[in-house]
């Protein structure tokens, strides 16, 4: 255990100033500071809000993290930071910070793509990943199914959302029916007390001709606007609106979607092994019926508890953890941030 | 005590070290490449650089100075966060010097040779957006008016006002016409001995370092990245 390396991870690529420790598949240390509150009433992250954000919390995250795991900077092996995809400005404060105390503190720095650090969380609750995996990773920027054939190389894009992530629409949607931002957690809670049969929304790009050129892909947009032409509909004529049914339905054809083509992917591939990661997955539902659906075929199911979920700086700790002990190369130190960092690089 | 200076407030990307001495700022080694759209990859290595080339170690640091701007935003928040990390690591302190303040500093305090200043100097820096940062400064270096943001044509009125006679700094360069000064070559960017001797007491006396907080001097957009477009058209 403790020859293992001690690798610290910084995630900066959205709202979430990230620090995480890790030695090996274990975590040490996990510490976050949001701004959430302060994109909320624009219903959206801002971005130049987010990265003023991640200026004043790095110093005092990076403090919390060392404290939480007990260690030093001086005792890290390396410093692994998400050098894309996300918010330009964002990733910039991360990926300048990493570099400051990689060179003061004279240790390797790895710039890291945000997706696959999702995907290597998962080796902090349930071990070493079989390879090859599918992943499906959703959340407010992100909505994708990946083939990962080998986590420290290479991930191939198997389908992406052609419009809105799906964390966008539930967003939009809790917006439609009066609940707070993010919209994932308040609509989760509200679809508890609903009938997800209730009202009959659209399932996006599974249509047999829509299937043909866009297997594993997703769209969200045609969703969202048939729940707000629905509730908007019933505000016409005057009928309370039923949030608990509206929510239920609209999280079932969320979840409905995402789970049977990434089944799907695993099947096609002949794949046993689903991860799932990214905000969207700490969604109830999802989890649920991605495991009821994936039993059915022998398909395991890896979905790391929520708050690995969601972004953190563990997840890209974790990718770094995986890179050292794979033997890959650091990064150099004008490494770039990427905001439009391509899938199938996993460190630069 | 050997100081590390940056500044990425401007387009010029800037490392420096610097000895302080009791009675004097001494430049040890410099790096500065213009290129207003690389200062995340540019930074890091430059420090790595004049580190190497004097044989000093990070560790050999006594503080870290940095210019806070005024700047365009993502360049000049790399030189704050590389200067933040550093002393956090080091256990030293960051001190923070106004990037305007440098150059009215560097064109008041003209080396032996270099003809005297006539009438207070107007410190200009390229804003973006068609605006310039700006400051005003008297003969001593003092600051009289700014940091401040402002249209070219808006400036040219105060400066008029405080009688200013000489522009130092790209913008005063760009926006010359508008100005109606001509601007004194040599002195476009933040320099980063002149950050160093304005924070060289501070050094010298261990003071504490200073939560370093960017002179935005603009409120953020407020536009969201997602959940711009209305839900139906
Ligand atoms: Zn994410």
């Amino acid at each position: 255990m403790a020859d293992e390396p001690l690798i610290l991870g910084i995630e900066t690529s959205c709202d979430e100033t990230g620090v995480g420790i890790v030695r090996g598949h274990t975590l040490l240390a996990d510490a976050i500071a949001s701004s959430v509150e302060e994109h909320a009433r624009f219903g959206g992250v801002v971005p130049e809000v987010a990265s003023r954000a991640h200026l004043e919390a790095i110093v005092p995250t990076m403090r919390r993290a060392l404290d939480d795991a007990g260690v030093t900077l001086a005792d890290i092996d390396a410093i692994a930071v998400t050098a894309g995809p996300g918010l330009a400005g964002a990733l910039l404060v991360g990926v300048a910070a990493a570099k400051g105390y990689a060179l003061a503190a004279d240790k390797p720095v790895y710039g890291v793509n945000h997706l696959a650090a999702h995907v290597a969380v998962d080796t902090l609750e349930h071990g070493p990943l079989p390879e090859p995996a599918i992943a499906l990773l959703v959340s407010g920027g992100h909505s994708s199914l990946l083939l990962v054939d080998d986590l420290a190389t290479g991930v191939t894009p198997l389908g992406a959302t052609i419009d809105d992530a799906a964390g966008e629409a539930f967003d939009k949607v809790a917006r439609l029916l009066g609940l707070p931002f993010p919209g994932g957690p308040p609509i989760d809670r509200e679809a508890r007390a609903g009938a997800a049969d209730a009202i009959p929304f659209p399932r996006g790009l599974t249509a047999p001709k829509d299937l043909a050129a866009h297997r594993f892909d997703f769209s969200f947009s045609g969703l969202k606007t048939a729940v707000a032409r629905w509730v908007e509909a019933k505000q016409r004529a005057g009928e309370p609106v039923p949030v608990p049914d509206v929510a239920a339905s609209f999280q079932e054809a969320v979840c409905d979607v995402l789970t049977s083509k990434a089944i799907a992917a695993c099947r096609d591939r002949g794949i046993e092994t689903l991860v799932l990661g990214g905000g969207v997955a700490a969604n109830s539902r999802l989890r649920a019926l991605a495991e009821q659906r994936a039993a059915k075929y022998g398909i395991g199911v890896r979905v790391p508890r929520p708050k690995l979920c969601t972004d953190n700086g563990a997840m890209v700790a974790a990718l770094g953890s995986h890179l050292v002990a794979a033997g890959v190369a650091p990064s150099r130190l004008d490494l770039p941030a990427d905001s439009a960092m391509p899938l199938t690089i996993v460190s630069v | 005590m050997l100081v590390l200076v940056l500044d990425s407030s401007t387009p010029a990307v800037t490392a420096a070290l610097a000895e302080i001495t009791p009675d004097a700022v001494l430049p040890r080694a410099k790096r500065s490449v213009v290129d207003a759209r690389a200062h995340g990859e540019l930074l890091a290595p430059q420090v790595a650089e004049v580190l190497a080339e004097t044989g000093a170690k990070p560790t050999d640091l006594a503080a870290v100075v940095v210019g806070l701007g005024p700047g365009p935003f993502t360049g000049l928040r790399v030189g704050l966060v590389t200067a933040a990390s550093m002393g956090q690591v080091l256990g030293i302190p960051t001190y923070g010097v106004g990037s305007l303040d440098a150059i009215g500093y560097a064109a008041t305090h003209p080396r032996s040779d270099a003809a005297p200043e006539i009438g207070p100097v107007l410190a200009a820096t390229d804003a973006r957006r068609r605006e310039i940062y700006w400051a005003v400064y008297d003969l001593t270096g003092e600051r009289l008016v700014g940091p401040a943001v402002d249209a070219p044509a808006v400036v040219a009125e105060r400066a008029r006002e405080l009688a200013v006679r000489v522009a130092v700094g790209e913008g005063a360069h760009r926006y010359a016409d508008v100005l109606g000064l001509s601007p004194r070559a040599g002195l476009d960017y933040p320099p980063p001995y002149a950050l160093a001797e304005l924070a060289a007491d501070r050094v010298r006396a261990g003071a504490p370092g200073d939560q370093l907080t960017p002179l935005y001097l603009r409120r953020p957009d407020a536009v969201a990245a997602a959940g711009r477009k209305p839900v139906l058209q």
